[in-house]
């Protein structure tokens, strides 16, 4: 018998318990300890390596830290301000962006088109989506040794083909207008996990609005705007979201195919933030500036992912049931 | 939330595994789509056969160089004009990839299991029991899912630093014994499909709250048991990051897959410096990517399943 009972029988009048006696009645003290101990790792984990290190990571971007010597000097906000006038700062920010803006849309359409093509094949179809899936089952490191030769601007298998039409192509890793599309090449890629989620939103549209649309006289391009879009609307938002969390923070392709070799140099226009936040952290233990810049990618998504949820409202169409 | 799998129409893994159909749930019945005329059928399959073709090239590239002599390696002839088998062989002495594929099966496995685990019994702890601030709580784990990693990348290098593990493979599985956000929604949506009435019937019975977990949770909810596992075994497995910032001054052969294979490609470029036998990278690459091919073609129904359930998470 818990606490809360024992009051109840005593015949106290349950419209003077306070907020609180009241809260506690309606849980049984046994089972939320034990919710409590099973909730315990995440819990630990949460305050050590999730808000223990946010917090850390505050106090250190105030700080000059010296890994060598241990020392900490206080630094005020000057690695916040560090931030504006580090000339690589805007350079990796504007590369991101850039990147960002060129890799989701084309993700998003490729995917899209991909799982359309998929949706309407039928028998077939899951021979096809098993294919498209393992560049996604790939290592990074598997595909960048591959793409670094595909993409070889003199005797690369993609300039090879494209010389096969007539189209003399570009220095991909080298000709610094170049070097965004060659990793959203790669990115592309593997773009099957996007499609899988695309392939499970479009089997959830009711075919019945398709049959109603097409006696209505409504051709494919109607339906697909009219139907499609709204319908996995909800979808295509939650793909635009991550992925764009994801592109600002490539890191894995971008290290790889021009990062990899410290005792060469790398275009900079493949300066992406996460690399340079990487460098900054743990080539020249700069861990005061790195903390900032962390911070600041912090601020940049928040507020990324607040304007779309903005923009979404007035587009994603979420059905009353179903969401 | 219906739990059926929408990606392939049938019921899903984990009303397959309860044998339990929600009443009401369950999503319009659907109709076979009206057949394509065939001009149409015949474009469809043009387009994915071409972008069949594509998605494979790469692999087939791989292949193919892998087996090529030094001088070839670059001539992206599918067949090989001088077929060098040898390679294969040969690689295990060129580099530790033997130790790497070691070293990153034994973290993957731990890296793995240790997050199933927790994972699930903190969503068991989610899903079943009542107690006050639960709502927020798990507002707080869903709220940590949209953290960018790079925030925490620094001060988790100094406690790891602190505690002297800087070197060691602890920090890229130690984390995991604090369940993953993301894989904590996962069960937790596995586990709401169960009817509340078998756990309350095993209590009436005598078990233990953990004995709920052995003998519900674990036999019920397998399948997304399998599918955390199999997520966490293949991002173990491509963690370039962690292995760059934890392992990167330590001896190559204890190394990690993505940390060797990348040292590699900059040992054996022909260029800047490297000394050029770049058939021993792409052999490499393809052994190293073998076992994830192997890994979906046995659990692909779980990855689909499992990355369908990310979609519905919006």
């Amino acid at each position: 018998m818990t606490a809360a009972q024992a009051q109840g029988q005593v015949g106290m009048d349950p419209e003077r318990l306070t907020l609180l006696q009241r809260r506690a009645k309606r849980f049984n003290r046994r089972e939320a300890t034990a919710g409590f101990l099973f909730i315990s790792p995440w819990i630990v984990g949460f305050l050590v390596f999730t808000l223990g290190a946010m917090l850390y990571s505050l106090v250190i971007s105030f700080t000059h830290y010296n890994l060598a010597t241990g020392l900490v000097r206080p630094a005020g906000a000057s690695n916040y301000a560090n931030l504006l006038t580090d000339p690589d700062v805007a350079l990796s920010l504007g590369n991101t962006l850039f990147y960002a803006v060129l890799a989701v849309p084309l993700e998003i359409v490729f995917a899209l088109v991909l799982a359309m093509v998929l949706n309407r094949v039928g028998r077939g179809a899951g021979l096809f989506r098993t294919l498209f899936y393992l560049p996604k089952m790939t290592p990074a490191v598997a595909t960048a040794s591959v793409f670094l030769l595909l993409l070889n601007g003199n005797s690369g298998a993609i300039n090879t083909a494209l010389g096969f039409l007539g189209i003399q192509g570009p220095q991909w890793l080298i000709d610094p207008a170049w070097v965004k599309p060659s990793i959203v090449l790669m990115t592309l890629w593997g773009v099957s996990g996007t499609m899988v989620i695309f392939l499970a939103a479009l089997k959830n549209v009711p075919k019945d609005l398709y049959e109603v649309a097409e006696l209505d006289g409504a051709g494919p391009v109607r339906r697909f705007f009219s139907i499609t879009v709204p319908m996995i609307s909800p979808t295509i938002f939650f793909n635009v979201v991550v992925l764009t969390i994801a592109a600002l923070q490539v890191f894995d392709q971008a290290y790889l195919l021009f990062w990899r070799d410290q005792g060469s140099s790398a275009p900079e226009a493949s300066l992406f933030y996460g690399v340079y936040l990487f460098q900054e952290a743990f080539r020249t233990f700069n861990f005061g500036f790195a903390a900032a810049m962390a911070w600041l990618l912090f601020v940049i998504i928040l507020l990324i992912t607040l304007v779309q949820t903005r923009v979404a409202k007035r587009f994603v169409y979420y059905e009353a049931e179903n969401s | 939330m219906a739990i059926t799998d929408s990606s392939t129409g049938q019921p899903s893994l984990a009303a397959q595994a309860t044998g339990i159909e929600i009443a009401g749930t369950s999503p319009l019945k659907r109709r076979t789509v009206r057949p394509l005329p065939l001009l149409g059928k015949a474009v469809l399959w043009i387009v994915l056969i071409a972008f069949g073709l594509l998605f494979l090239y790469p692999f087939a590239w791989l292949l193919a160089a892998s087996l090529k002599p030094r001088g070839e390696v670059f001539d992206n002839a599918l067949i090989p004009h001088t077929l060098q088998p040898g390679n294969y062989a040969a690689v295990w002495d060129q580099l530790p990839l033997l130790s790497w594929l070691g070293n990153s099966l034994v973290i993957a496995v731990l890296a793995a299991g240790l997050v199933t685990l927790s994972s699930s019994l903190v969503a068991f702890g989610f899903a079943y029991f009542r107690f006050p601030g639960r709502k927020l709580l798990f507002g707080f784990v869903l709220a940590t899912m949209m953290l960018p990693g790079a925030v925490t990348l620094v001060p988790q290098y100094l406690i790891w630093k602190n505690l002297g593990l800087i070197g060691t493979w602890i920090p890229l599985f130690g984390m995991n014994l604090f369940g993953s956000a993301f894989y904590i929604f996962l069960q937790r949506q596995f586990l709401l499909g169960l009817p509340r009435e078998l756990f309350e019937a095993a209590r009436i019975d005598g078990a233990s709250y953990l004995g709920l977990f052995r003998r519900i949770v674990l036999p019920l909810s397998l399948p997304s048991f399998i599918i955390i596992f199999l997520f966490e075994f293949q991002a173990s497995w491509n963690n370039l990051q962690g292995a760059l910032i934890y392992l990167n001054s330590g001896s190559p052969s204890n190394f990690t897959v993505p940390l060797g294979i990348s040292y590699a490609m900059t040992t054996f470029s022909p260029t800047n410096g490297g000394h050029g036998d770049y058939q021993y990278v792409m052999v490499a690459s393809l052994l190293v990517t073998l076992p994830m091919l192997l890994l979906f073609a046995f659990g692909q129904r779980y990855f689909i399943e499992g990355i369908a359930t990310q979609g519905r998470k919006g």
